[in-house]
């Protein structure tokens, strides 16, 4: 670990906590990146990372410096993502009678042929965003650790604090959501 | 429709959404206000801690005192009755004994 790192946060457990900015500075962008995955309103994301600061502030006596302080601060902001996801659980109904013309158009593209529906248009991010949305707060979470991050089961493990064998099942139970979404959804607009 | 194909390519299109790291100006500083002033130790934790342990050896008082009572009321005893008795036994005296002056 940056040893200035570790002279600032010594400094911060003395009683210095000026010596905290610097890290909030260094670190936002990341915490900002992994909350705005799980908020959509920009009001919402700075309270995550707001409270993700807090908690990290109340609780670094707890940090023992045995992993770098980036791993340590990334739990908490998982932890806390999960928490705001479940505080916010809103009605699920999947609903894709609200689609946008976009994103109605791209659909329309992949049935008619699938390699011309481009990955990078705007209209599928929304598409996936309006899934991920629906999606229970554990299904949301894994999926993104998974599927859209590209994290392994073990570093999902180490994030969550759940053991391997239960990202597992989640990750098999929120698989089996999201094909029970895209169900509705061709059978919503196709049938 | 192949929903497979649906679901590896939306998947898809969600890594490559940029993850978007911008920091609103001025947010380290509204953090920074915000801190709590004193001590970094998270007071409400020990303060919670010492009131749960107080609230559990409460209530293993009570569970002794809940079962004690039940078992002398099944023995013809009254926890109730001896508690009064003992609590105004001063009393009793008082009125039993002649005044001193």
């Amino acid at each position: 670990m940056d040893p200035t790192e570790t002279e600032l946060i010594a400094a911060v457990a003395r009683g210095e906590p000026a010596c905290f900015e610097p890290l909030v500075e260094k670190y936002s962008p990341r915490v900002f990146a992994t909350a705005r995955r799980y908020a959509r309103r920009e009001s919402e994301v700075e309270d995550i990372v707001q409270e993700v600061w807090l908690k990290a502030f109340q609780k670094l006596h707890t940090f023992r410096g045995d992993a770098p302080f980036e791993h340590w601060l990334m739990r908490l902001a998982v932890h806390t993502c999960y928490d705001f996801l479940r505080s916010h659980k809103r009605n699920r109904e999947s609903n894709f009678s609200e689609l946008t013309e976009a994103e109605e158009n791209w659909l329309d593209r992949f049935i008619v042929e699938p390699e011309s529906a481009r990955e990078d248009a705007q209209a599928a991010q929304m598409l996936v965003q309006r899934l991920l949305e629906q999606l229970s707060p554990s299904a949301r979470l894994v999926l993104t650790l998974l599927e859209i991050e590209d994290r392994t089961v073990k570093e999902i493990a180490m994030l969550t604090g759940w053991s391997v064998p239960l990202v597992k099942v989640r990750a098999f139970r929120a698989r089996a959501q999201m094909r029970k979404l895209l169900a509705t959804m061709a059978r919503d607009k196709y049938v | 429709m192949s929903l497979t194909g649906l679901e590896k390519k939306l998947l898809a299109a969600g890594r490559r959404q940029m993850s978007d790291g911008r920091v609103p100006h001025g947010f380290a500083r509204r953090v920074m206000a915000r801190l709590p002033v004193g001590s970094t130790l998270d007071q409400a934790s020990l303060w919670a801690r010492a009131l749960w342990r107080s609230a559990l050896a409460c209530l293993a008082v009570l569970l002794l005192l809940g079962a004690v009572s039940l078992l002398r009321s099944k023995n013809g005893g009254d926890l109730g009755q001896d508690f009064e008795t003992t609590m105004l036994a001063s009393a009793d005296l008082d009125n039993e004994a002649p005044p001193l002056w």
